[in-house]
């Protein structure tokens, strides 16, 4: 019998009763979410919906008002830093704007965890690093600044830094945004390639559902602070429900309002009562 | 909890300010014996904050010397005490020009930069990055910082020093014609090493603990807009500007 849950449990991650309040708005409200281990597993919602908020509890980056965040048989909130910091090392994470460090190169950028973290012999981690650059397309670009790289390039080479420890969870927050259609396809070859060779398990944040659906074994829609829907991509195109069918067609009325609440458009206007 | 809190009124938000970079203090402290792992990164910073600030305070030496030289001169010569302006410029370097000019324009050179790029480092979720590389920003960012605040403020205070009795020496000695061995045997006959010189050098150790603790306080947690790094940037000079005077006249009241 093996002791560790961490070993023998499927699911990587498991969140129960997530509630969280940020300047008075409730973002989660009794959230359950499982996510298990080696499989893509796509987070979607309309924008502000707390999908990288959701993210940021997992990785201890912010604390949920009431709830747990169990990730790899641990409870995110009950580490201490360094416990913290060691399951942290085992999570590659791509940030929605890169945070790539502005003082290093590509090279050093893509080198920092490996350098920070193991004592490992100057050519190794040359061979490591340019070895994710050529992964993402960008092993010419090894020299070069932050300041020097369009949009879509910070975002290859952060996530070149992302998977260059081989982590057991990367986190991909809106991967495919500023990407052209070539580096888009090459990305999500990496994700599935990341996924069936090393059995890494991925989130992915995002919006575009044609990209998503491409890679994603099962996705949870989110609205209103409840998970609205779960299931496969091929599920959810269906649009069994309210929540899905508006998400997936992309039309302003349903359940999700397109609108931020507001007063009466009329009487903002100052038209209300005019008799015109 | 994460939910809104009721404003505070400005003195109380001044008193949780100062409590909040108390406690900042401590966890620097805490990290201090990790950043001890990046040793080249606190090297790196004496270089920026000590070295690249060698200019304004070597310049500002010089003239604050001239001026010091210049006025004392004219009042010394009413009393006929002229001999005594090597002692006199010397003395009021050493004790108090010297640590608290370095340390206010300190704050305006090395403390707004040191706010500025923590800032943008806060701002371009940098911070967050390296927190999910398990790097503490606290032990890679804001230690060195810290302490290259604390070796590079005397070495800056000591050149202001040296460069305005050369600049006193310029005035007095070349220009308006002061005997050259009375204006430093003067000098050395009355400036005490350790009760004037030595008292100097912890004074300006204590300034650039608090303008560094400010600067880095201020970038760490600046709201992560361009206005808000712009509001802490001046935070930082207007907050050690009044904090070095304050713990001037405290440390002097002790010291003396």
């Amino acid at each position: 019998m093996n002791a560790n849950p961490a070993q023998t449990d499927d699911t990587l991650i498991r969140i129960r009763g997530l509630r969280t309040v940020l300047n008075g708005k409730t973002i989660f409200d009794g959230v359950d979410l499982d996510i298990p281990r080696g499989r893509i597993t796509a987070v979607m919602g309309p924008s502000g919906t707390g999908k990288t908020t959701l993210m940021r509890h997992i990785t201890g980056q912010l604390a949920p008002d009431a709830g747990e965040v169990i990730v790899d048989g641990q409870n995110v909130w009950r580490l201490g830093r360094d416990a913290l910091f060691d399951l942290r090392e085992k999570i590659g994470y791509l940030f929605q704007n890169s945070a790539l460090l502005t003082d290093f190169s590509v090279f050093e950028n893509v080198a920092f965890p490996l350098r920070q973290h193991l004592k490992l012999p100057e050519v190794l981690v040359r061979n490591i690093v340019l070895t994710k650059l050529q992964a993402v397309g960008l092993r010419g670009a090894a020299e070069l600044m932050p300041s020097e790289l369009s949009g879509g390039m910070m975002r290859r080479v952060a996530l070149a830094r992302a998977i260059v420890r081989d982590p057991m969870l990367i986190i991909y927050d809106e991967p495919f945004v500023g990407l052209d259609p070539i580096a888009l396809n090459q990305i999500l070859k990496l994700i599935r390639t990341l996924n069936e060779t090393l059995g890494v398990t991925s989130i992915l944040v995002g919006h575009e559902l044609a990209a998503v659906r491409q890679v994603a074994d099962s996705i949870y829609l989110i609205a209103a602070g409840k998970i609205a829907a779960y299931g496969t991509p091929e599920d959810l195109a269906r649009g069994a429900t309210p929540w899905t069918r508006q998400f997936f067609s992309g039309e302003a009325d349903g359940p999700v309002p397109f609108h931020y609440p507001a007063p009466d458009y009329a009487k903002q206007l100052g038209l209300a009562g005019s008799g015109r | 909890m994460n939910s809104v809190r009721a404003p505070l009124s400005p003195f109380t938000a001044g008193l949780a300010q100062v409590g909040a970079c108390g406690i900042f203090l401590l966890q620097i402290l805490r990290a201090l014996p990790r950043s001890l792992r990046y040793l080249r990164e606190t090297v790196r910073q004496v270089f920026f904050v000590g070295a690249m600030s060698l200019v304004i305070i070597m310049t500002c030496g010089l003239f604050v010397g001239m001026v010091l030289g210049l006025q004392l001169y004219h009042t010394l010569s009413i009393f006929g005490g002229t001999a005594a302006l090597g002692t006199v410029v010397a003395l009021s370097l050493y004790r108090e020009l010297g640590p608290v000019v370095t340390a206010l324009l300190f704050a305006g050179r090395a403390g707004t930069s040191i706010t500025a790029e923590i800032g943008l480092m806060r701002a371009t979720d940098q911070l967050d990055a390296m927190e999910m590389m398990a790097v503490d920003p606290l032990a890679y960012v804001v230690a060195p910082r810290f302490l290259a605040g604390i070796i590079a403020m005397p070495l800056l205070a000591c050149t202001f020093n040296a460069l305005g009795i050369l600049g006193a020496h310029l005035v007095g000695v070349s220009w308006l014609g002061l005997d050259n061995g009375t204006f430093w045997s003067n000098m050395t006959a009355n400036v005490d090493v350790w009760e004037d010189v030595i008292n100097g050098v912890w004074k300006s150790a204590a300034f650039g603990a608090v303008c560094t603790l400010i600067a880095t306080f201020q970038g760490y947690t600046t709201p992560p807009t361009s206005e808000g790094v712009a509001y802490a940037t001046t935070r930082t000079v207007v907050f050690s500007s009044i904090a070095t005077l304050a713990i001037d006249f405290v440390m002097t009241a002790f010291l003396m």
